[in-house]
């Protein structure tokens, strides 16, 4: 942190005394952070919400269910090589989504060094992961609306595991494919030099902080409802 | 300009080295190997709730700390984003005794009198 700082920015570094002054200011509250920048995480913060209360109503139902919830281990298991490896497709999955956010890391890196076409590879890169993610859950869902799995029952317990699975992975899912639709559309725009001329890269951040944000929601998916 | 701090606790842009971001995507990896081998050895009771939280909670402080860059922001924005999700917590202690409850009912009015 450098102590470069202007008459108009309160001395200490992040610090309550310099958050009051932010607030009481009467100008910009988030210094240095652009509109885009601070709106996309007011989005991730509702976002927080819809996801924190999906988790909260899957904890409700399975709580004040009378009948055994179904062994998360034993449903989501695939036989590979005459074994049943428990879990393994989730596990896959969140290598997968957790690669997608080191390359999305990188590609933000690259585009403050102002390599844009580095930039644009990463984020396609990074989608294309996503993609990958988006592919294994259609191949879950198939599986186990294969197996019987409904919103409604399900051979393997409370009734209540499909509609809660269905909603959240569904919730998740839809988020990612629409993050693969906005890397793309970003990084098109990378690749053709839009932000060239003005040499303004922090549409890339922007973009990787709804990306993250996809990780992030899986960290909690995968904790409560795939291991609990 | 490009790469000069221009504010105290916050710059404009967050230019991290990637060295950094390497080794937080590293241990992002162990983290998930962990938690998943909670489940592959069948760990049960207070250990598997206690793992499972533990590398969660590392994975998402990681994440927003280092890959969203919260720790560079300023408070002003540390603050609205990690505050507000808190009162979630508070729905969540409801609903824990809405759905003890709810499973009292239950047991007592569907299995009783079936």
């Amino acid at each position: 942190m450098g102590q470069t700082d202007t008459a108009s920015v309160s001395s200490a570094p992040t610090s309550m005394g310099q958050m009051t002054s932010d607030w009481a200011s009467d100008v910009e509250v988030f210094k240095g952070v652009s509109w885009g920048k601070s709106m996309m995480w007011i989005f991730l913060l509702s976002d927080t919400f819809v996801f924190g209360t999906f988790l909260t109503g899957y904890m409700t139902v399975r709580m004040s269910s009378t009948v055994p919830w179904p062994n998360a281990s034993e449903v989501f298991s695939l036989n590979i090589a005459g074994t049943d490896m428990p879990l393994i497709l989730i596990a896959i999955m969140t290598f997968v989504l957790i690669s997608s956010s080191g390359t999305m890391a990188m590609a933000v890196n690259m585009g403050y060094q102002r390599r844009a076409k580095q930039a644009a590879l990463f984020m396609m890169g990074t989608a294309v992961l996503g993609a990958m993610f988006v592919g294994m859950q259609m191949f879950e869902w198939s599986k186990l609306i294969h197996e019987g799995v409904r919103p409604w029952e399900n051979p393997f317990g409370a009734a209540q595991f499909g509609s809660s699975f269905f909603m959240i992975t569904g919730f998740h899912g839809l988020h990612v494919s629409i993050g693969v639709l906005y890397l793309s559309i970003v990084a098109r725009k990378v690749w053709r030099g839009d932000y060239e001329k003005k040499g303004d890269y922090s549409i890339v951040e922007i973009t990787g902080l709804y990306w993250h944000f996809v990780d992030l929601v899986w960290v909690f998916i995968f904790a409560f409802f795939y291991l609990w | 300009m490009a790469h000069e701090e221009t504010l105290p606790g916050g710059e404009a842009e967050q230019q991290h080295p990637i060295g950094l971001y390497l080794k937080i995507w590293g241990l992002l990896f162990i983290l998930s190997t962990l938690s998943y081998l909670v489940d592959f050895f069948q760990l049960e009771g207070l250990l598997r709730w206690g793992l499972i939280l533990i590398f969660m909670m590392l994975k998402a402080g990681l994440i927003v700390a280092v890959f969203m860059h919260m720790m560079w922001e300023r408070f002003a924005l540390i603050y609205l984003i990690t505050l507000p999700p808190l009162a979630i917590l508070v729905l969540v202690a409801l609903m824990v005794l809405e759905s003890n409850y709810v499973y009292l009912l239950r047991m007592v009015y569907l299995s009783g009198f079936g």
